[in-house]
């Protein structure tokens, strides 16, 4: 395997894991106001208070990543995506803050909560815009994006975006399965019986959305014999739904968590056979967009050491706040 | 053409104006949390309880200026590509390696340790918890380790080779790269910029109980260690400032003429200008103040050295005069002013009036924004000073920047300038709540809290399990 591979396949990992970590933590946010005001909200906001940095740092990961390791794809997607990008940093903004604001401030603390979920819902939903301007394609000129700075609008974006955010929304209730007991938890299996249902169909919608974007998609998926083995991501996820809610009706606590967490993993993979290798999709390779090998290799020396320690050191403190989760924080 | 001027100047302002305030977090955050790595070993050491109160009364702090400091940062992260993107892609295959260095081995050390730090003392015990502390120390130092090597390659670029493409490529040695010539100094400069500011705010708060009650504990305790700071590396960093700015001298000196508003040459000794008005239509400074040939000395360490001035550059490379010019003389008059207030508490501890004597505890509170104020000047010397370069002498600023239309990047700077001073600004305001307050004499030492309602296992099992970590703690205090 040559290097660009592995990087990519190390940018796919980081995506992957801000996916699975911070897709929860953004989907509590997003949850938030259909919990009471109070105990529940501290409850949940507790749950996630010890983690969230952590997660969001595999976002600043894929980023950088991207940055060092295909520095044209960054110089290219960025400017493309420019007004999704700054309304996700925006929102990240104030859901980051509104952690520690709303303890220190209880006469503003309604204020804050409301900041949390808009934060949470701006930031996912641009995330999901950015994922479906990729999808659709973008204009690309030399070595520099050529289009203009609303051309990452289109139903389909905003299909997208609403599709994410009723997934990490489902991430978020299951995490709350997982991490509280009594009423709370009640609630949350309701809510995760509920989003499930949409993500399925936003799952469908998207993808046969998808089908009639770029041929390259449609030749990937649809033709023979090549259809024999796509066709086992959708029926994967039919059985991974079959088993999702079976789970939720056993009222196991952490199962359902992980295999709302599959049918996440069954959607990359879906992206990854539409628009592997390229990093643009239909226009530029991994190959093309490459850094230098020797950028390549110094910085997998770092990867291959730090990588594996990270990991250790981030499920120790997941370890350390393991089991429910109560009202009190450091506060 | 007209249009694309105006998107490159929002471009500017609006990476100077995030930059700016992003900094103004971790200059406060690299201090404090060693200040709390200090705290917390000197508690486990002494067992002294006055130790386990300031902890705990800037671990708040801390928790608040941290989360400022990371979602301003995921910003700037992102900001290279959004707004520079041409220069991006040539200088990526360089600095792109560094920064996601700074990613590996300093953001997820601070974000993973973090919520250990603030939630986990009763989970872990004393001494992994003081680990997690010296983590998130250690994380925020090598964290502005390499964001200033990269800084600093953008500053005075070695060891690359230009591709066909017109993209920088690395050379042989990645030790050339990260050790550029102006990193050690940059490093040095910059990291006690970082103590200082932390000393000059927490010796604020340290006077400002002193003039409500001299006799607090946390207060003397505070406003003691602070001094100690300002003493000892006020003099070290005007040193440090020193040997940087000779640095400078040899690989931007065009910085240094601006520094100085050294419009014309000098063959037989250049003076030192204290004050006056750069005018850079008539190339010269109005209403100067000088001293004759104190420039030479200081630069040269000769008093008649010959030292070039702006008229040997070419127009289209010089930077701007005014703004370097000022910024420089903030900075290096807030050093000296930190110098003074350090070697006045030196007196007052051979006087033994150093909680007592209300005129320095006054000073000492007027001077607590003195670092952060210092830490943006200095910087604005930097960056403004390498103008018209991004990267110095090889990419033009005007080069750099993302195909974007003025009115996406008015938009956005828009958005960020009301965002950022309402967030944070409101941030600001509840640091200040939290300092007004003054440290409890009685505040429970960590580990020693109150057991919390349910933990870390099914809320049955709680009471038991807690309790006996709690209890083992006392019996370790007592
Ligand atoms: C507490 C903060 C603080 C204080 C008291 C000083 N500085 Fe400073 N200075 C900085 C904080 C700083 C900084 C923010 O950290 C900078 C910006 C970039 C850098 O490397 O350090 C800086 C830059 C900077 C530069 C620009 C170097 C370059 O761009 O190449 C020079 C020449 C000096 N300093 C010199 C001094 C001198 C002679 C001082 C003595 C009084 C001084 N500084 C006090
Ligand atoms: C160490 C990390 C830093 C890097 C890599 C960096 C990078 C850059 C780049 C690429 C520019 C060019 C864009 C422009 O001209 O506007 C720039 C400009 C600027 N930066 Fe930095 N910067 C860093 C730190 C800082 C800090 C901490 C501050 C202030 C506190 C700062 C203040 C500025 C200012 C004021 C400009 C505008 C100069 C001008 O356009 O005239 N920078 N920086
Ligand atoms: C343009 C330049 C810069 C970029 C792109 C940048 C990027 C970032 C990012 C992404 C974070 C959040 C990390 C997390 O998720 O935990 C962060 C935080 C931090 N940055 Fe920056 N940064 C820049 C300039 C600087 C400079 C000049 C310094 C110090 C010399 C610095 C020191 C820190 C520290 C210590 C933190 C931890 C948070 C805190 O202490 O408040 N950064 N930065």
């Amino acid at each position: 395997m040559d290097l660009t591979v592995i990087w990519a396949c190390i940018i796919g990992f980081a995506i992957v894991a801000y996916v699975v970590m911070d897709g929860f933590d953004l989907g509590i946010g997003i949850l938030f106001p259909f919990y009471k005001p109070g105990e529940d909200r501290d409850t949940a906001m507790n749950s996630i208070a010890p983690v969230w940095d952590g997660n969001e740092t595999w976002l600043v990961m894929g980023v950088g990543g991207l940055f060092a390791a295909f520095p044209l794809a960054y110089a290219i997607v960025l400017p493309a995506l420019y007004a999704p990008m700054i309304a996700m940093l925006l929102g990240l903004v104030f859901r980051g803050v509104a952690f520690e604001f709303r303890w220190r401030d209880p006469e503003h603390r309604a204020f804050w909560d409301a900041a949390f979920t808009t934060g949470s819902i701006v930031a996912t939903f641009a995330q999901g815009i950015a994922l479906g301007a990729l999808l659709q394609g973008i204009t690309v000129e030399g070595r520099a994006y050529a289009g203009g700075w609303w051309e990452w609008l289109s139903p389909f974006s905003l299909l997208t975006g609403v599709g994410l955010v009723v997934g990490y929304s489902l991430l978020g209730a299951c995490w709350l399965i997982w991490k509280t007991e009594g009423s709370l938890q009640r609630q949350a299996i309701t809510y995760a019986g509920r989003f499930g249902i949409g993500l399925l169909l936003m799952i469908g919608a998207i993808s046969l959305a998808t089908l009639t974007l770029e041929p390259q998609y449609h030749q990937r998926w649809l033709s023979y014999p090549g259809v024999l083995a796509t066709a086992q991501v959708p029926l994967a996820t039919l059985v991974v739904t079959f088993l999702f809610y079976r789970s939720l009706r056993l009222g196991k606590d952490a199962q359902p968590f992980f295999w709302a967490l599959a049918l996440f993993g069954l959607c990359l993979v879906g992206l990854g056979i539409s628009i592997w290798p390229d990093v643009i999709p239909a226009r530029v390779t991994i190959w093309e967009a490459a850094a230098p090998e020797r950028s390549q290799i110094f910085m997998l020396v770092g990867a291959a050491i730090m990588v594996p320690i990270i990991l250790a050191y981030t499920a120790w403190s997941y370890w350390v706040f393991r089991g429910k989760v109560g009202t009190e924080g450091y506060h | 053409m007209i249009e694309q001027d105006w998107a490159l100047v929002l471009a500017r302002l609006q990476f100077a104006f995030t930059v700016s305030f992003h900094f103004l977090f971790p200059a406060f955050s690299i201090g404090l949390a060693s200040f709390l790595a200090v705290l917390e070993g000197l508690w486990l050491k002494t067992g002294k309880g006055v130790y386990a109160n300031l902890y705990r009364y800037w671990l708040k702090i801390f928790a608040i200026v941290f989360a400022m400091g990371v979602v301003s940062g995921i910003v700037m992260s992102y900001q290279f590509g959004t707004n520079w993107a041409v220069f991006s892609d040539k200088a990526g295959p360089v600095i792109g390696p560094l920064m996601a260095y700074e990613v590996l081995t300093a953001f997820f050390l601070e974000a993973g340790f973090l919520g250990v730090m603030l939630f986990g003392i009763n989970k872990v015990g004393r001494k992994l918890h003081f680990v997690a502390t010296l983590a998130v120390a250690a994380g925020t130092f090598v964290s502005a380790f390499w964001i200033l090597s990269v800084n600093s390659w953008m500053q005075t670029p070695v060891g690359y080779e230009m591709g066909a493409n017109g993209q920088f490529l690395p050379g042989e040695s990645w030790l050339a790269i990260v050790f550029n010539p102006s990193f050690p100094y940059r490093l040095v400069h910059t990291v006690l910029a970082a103590y200082l500011t932390t000393a000059f705010i927490v010796g604020a708060v340290g006077a400002w109980h002193l003039l409500q009650d001299r006799a607090n504990p946390g207060a003397r305790k505070m406003f003691s260690m602070a001094m100690w700071m300002a003493a000892l590396v006020a003099p070290i960093q005007i040193f440090a400032g020193d040997m940087h700015g000779l640095n400078t001298l040899e690989h931007q000196p065009a910085k240094v003429m601006a520094m100085e508003g050294h419009y014309q040459s000098h063959p037989d000794g250049a003076p030192l200008i204290l004050f006056g008005v750069p005018n850079s239509t008539e190339k010269r400074v109005d209403y100067a103040v000088e001293i004759p040939k104190a420039s030479s000395l200081i630069l040269k360490h000769e008093w008649d050295a010959p030292l070039k001035g702006l008229d040997t550059v070419p127009v289209e490379d010089q930077p701007p005069v005014g703004i370097v010019f000022w910024a420089f003389r903030v900075m290096v008059g807030l050093g000296f002013a930190m110098l003074g207030i350090g070697l006045w508490s030196l007196v007052a501890r051979w006087r033994k009036s150093l909680y007592d004597w209300r005129l320095l505890h006054r000073f000492a509170v007027l001077m607590g924004p003195s670092g952060l104020i210092a830490v943006l000047a200095g910087w604005i010397v930097t960056e403004v000073g390498r103008q018209p370069f991004t990267v110095y002498g090889l990419l033009r600023t005007a080069e750099s920047a993302s195909p974007l239309d003025a009115p996406a990047v008015a938009m956005s700077l828009l958005a960020f300038v009301v965002v950022y001073f309402a967030v944070f600004g409101m941030g600001i305001w509840y640091l200040l709540r939290l300092m007004n307050k003054p440290p409890e004499a009685h505040e429970l030492p960590p580990g020693d809290e109150p057991i919390r309602s349910a933990g870390i296992t099914p809320a049955s099992q709680i009471a038991g399990r807690d309790n006996i970590a709690a209890a083992e703690q006392n019996g370790e205090i007592a």
